[in-house]
């Protein structure tokens, strides 16, 4: 079922990189299964739930979802991995389970130092104004007090809040969607990770937005790093990452450079 | 997919001896103690404006802000007051209201820390997904935010002390040592009860219910001597509640004649810092043992 391209060596050898190639994540046969609460269904009643408490049975509203199905790739230092994927595919699950948020269930995944994972719906304080929001995301990334107020004008100009007005000093639930992405994306962006896993935030934002924060992915992979990019605009996979991976149904369909593996996907999608 | 199990056809290494050659290590894996106190060490700046802005957002909505801070434990002794010392007119106790506020705001700092601390991984998984940090960051950072809570209402309390006729005294200082053993027997009570409400979501409608059941048995709303009533083994175990204990060293340090149910000072001292110290310890380990748990599911 995997595809092997010798051409990914290839495509990877033209980057600026060091004599040997440093691996950064290492995911060897990993197994997902997580459990899911199907929400309010049949079985919710007082009376159901009493019984599950006295027969020790675990809720039937709950279901067992095998997301990632014996994945393996290696990833270096460097690279920019774009993972596609149709909807419900497992790039998410694969995401968070590099981070280290989701266990395997079988084989493994290793990791250098400590990836971030910035996704669209994490979530900071709504309550605060958008500069406390970057001093506390600055903080909780590990970031000593002189730095975060070096940093907190770079980051604040970098998402662009401030254009329409004074938004930084507006609390963050009066941002439209778009603009707390933004912001989030700034605040991730603005350490240099070992490893970036990014889920879907470039998609969001305007056109602006959307060059600087390319131009931001392509500084953070230079600086040594490598970045994961899942999402479903196959151009700004084709701008950004030169390697691609191809998950189908939680198993790895194609791992290569992303001219070929987005052909391939193409093709895929629109014979379905 | 047999040839998948080489990373590099070249070298010939498995998955596992590349990673173990190139020093990765397994995604997700939990720091050990020592490893984890220092980084939640180097997070105390996080800790702290993490607590700031806690407590500036749970005001951030009201008209009068951070007024709410001093307001909130006038209102709450006025209205005790109301019932106990006027409608049922207590008379055993000298100086009631100063009695009754010293116990109340003692022991709303550890209430609300603990109500605050159930919620403190559960109310908070989006930071915990977005972001890696040591999570003992938020219980404590939960304490924190009570801490400075306490510190306006013991403003409140030391002008209600003053007001009602009691004397300035060397003794007052003893304040000081018995909030600071509070305030590590919180924080590490609040890292066992985040634990446990991060697994049992129930909890927190259990939660109002233990506490309303403390705070009966730590003699905040009427005389302790009341406990002298009880068996002889009931009422000794009634003075290790490390809540009465707290109460009571409050007590023996702001009013002149408060009964107290604890005979020597060196008692209270010893039973609170056992305290501190056991739950201080015993919560951080227990905390740190769930930690790669955090924000899964």
């Amino acid at each position: 079922m995997v595809e092997h391209f010798e051409a990914s060596n290839d495509a990877t050898l033209t980057l600026p990189r060091v004599e040997q190639r440093i691996p950064t994540v290492v995911v060897d046969e990993a197994h997902v299964i997580y459990r899911v609460h199907k929400g309010a269904g049949g079985g919710t009643s007082p009376v159901a739930a009493l019984r599950r408490l006295v027969t020790r049975t675990s809720a039937p509203n709950i279901q067992e979802v095998h997301a990632v199905k014996g994945v393996t790739f290696t990833a270096y230092r460097g690279e920019a991995i774009g993972l596609i994927g149709s909807n419900g595919s497992g790039k998410s699950t694969l995401l968070r389970t590099i981070a280290g948020l989701l266990p395997v269930n079988r084989g493994a995944v290793y990791t250098q130092g400590q990836p971030s994972l910035l996704g669209v719906n994490a979530a900071l304080l709504n309550d605060l104004s958008g500069e406390r929001n970057v001093t506390l995301g600055c903080l909780a990334m590990g970031m000593t007090p002189e730095d975060v107020a070096q940093l907190t004008p770079e980051i604040i100009e970098f998402s662009g809040i401030n254009e329409r007005g004074d938004f930084a000093s507006l609390p963050m639930r009066t941002y439209s969607s778009g603009m707390a992405a933004r912001l989030r994306f700034a605040i991730a962006a603005a350490k240099m990770h070992d490893v970036l896993l990014i889920d879907e935030a470039l998609a969001t934002g305007d056109k602006g937005f959307r060059k600087r924060s390319e131009q931001r992915v392509r500084e953070l992979r230079e600086s040594a790093g490598t970045v994961f990019l899942v999402s479903h605009q196959l151009s700004s996979i084709r701008d950004t990452c030169e390697r691609t991976i191809w998950l189908e149904s939680g198993v790895l369909r194609m791992d290569g450079p992303t001219d070929e593996v987005i052909r391939a996907y193409e093709a895929f999608a629109n014979g379905k | 997919m047999a040839d998948t199990a080489l990373a590099d056809p070249e070298t010939g290494l498995t998955q596992a001896q590349l990673a173990a050659r190139h020093g990765l290590r397994v995604a997700g894996e939990r720091p050990s103690l020592t490893a984890y106190a220092q980084t939640l060490w180097a997070y105390r700046h996080f800790i702290r404006s993490y607590a700031n802005a806690k407590l500036v957002a749970s005001f951030s909505t009201a008209k009068l802000g951070q007024l709410w801070q001093v307001l909130t434990p006038l209102t709450n002794a006025a209205v005790y007051y109301l019932i106990f010392g006027w409608v049922l007119q207590q008379k055993e106790i000298p100086n009631f209201i100063a009695y009754l506020t010293t116990g109340l705001f003692i022991f709303n700092f550890t209430q609300s820390a603990v109500l605050a601390g159930t919620q403190s991984i559960s109310g908070q998984l989006g930071l915990i997904r977005a972001l890696h940090f040591p999570r003992a960051s938020l219980p404590l950072a939960a304490t924190l935010t009570q801490f400075q809570q306490l510190l306006a209402s013991m403003v409140v309390l030391i002008g209600i002390v003053l007001v009602t006729g009691e004397p300035i005294t060397a003794e007052w200082l003893l304040l000081v040592p018995a909030l600071l053993l509070q305030s590590v027997f919180n924080g590490g009570l609040t890292m066992a009860v985040a634990r446990m409400g991060a697994k049992a979501s129930d909890l927190k409608q259990v939660m109002p219910f233990i506490l309303r059941t403390w705070m009966y048995g730590s003699g905040v709303l009427y005389s302790v001597s009341l406990f002298e009533n009880l068996p002889g083994w009931a009422t000794q175990l009634v003075q290790l509640n490390p809540m009465l204990v707290y109460i009571e060293l409050a007590r023996y340090a702001l009013l002149d004649s408060a009964p107290l149910l604890s005979t020597s000072l060196t008692q209270m001292l010893v039973v609170g810092t056992v305290w501190a110290v056991a739950m201080g310890i015993g919560g951080f380990i227990y905390f740190w043992r769930g930690e790669q748990e955090y924000g899964r599911g």
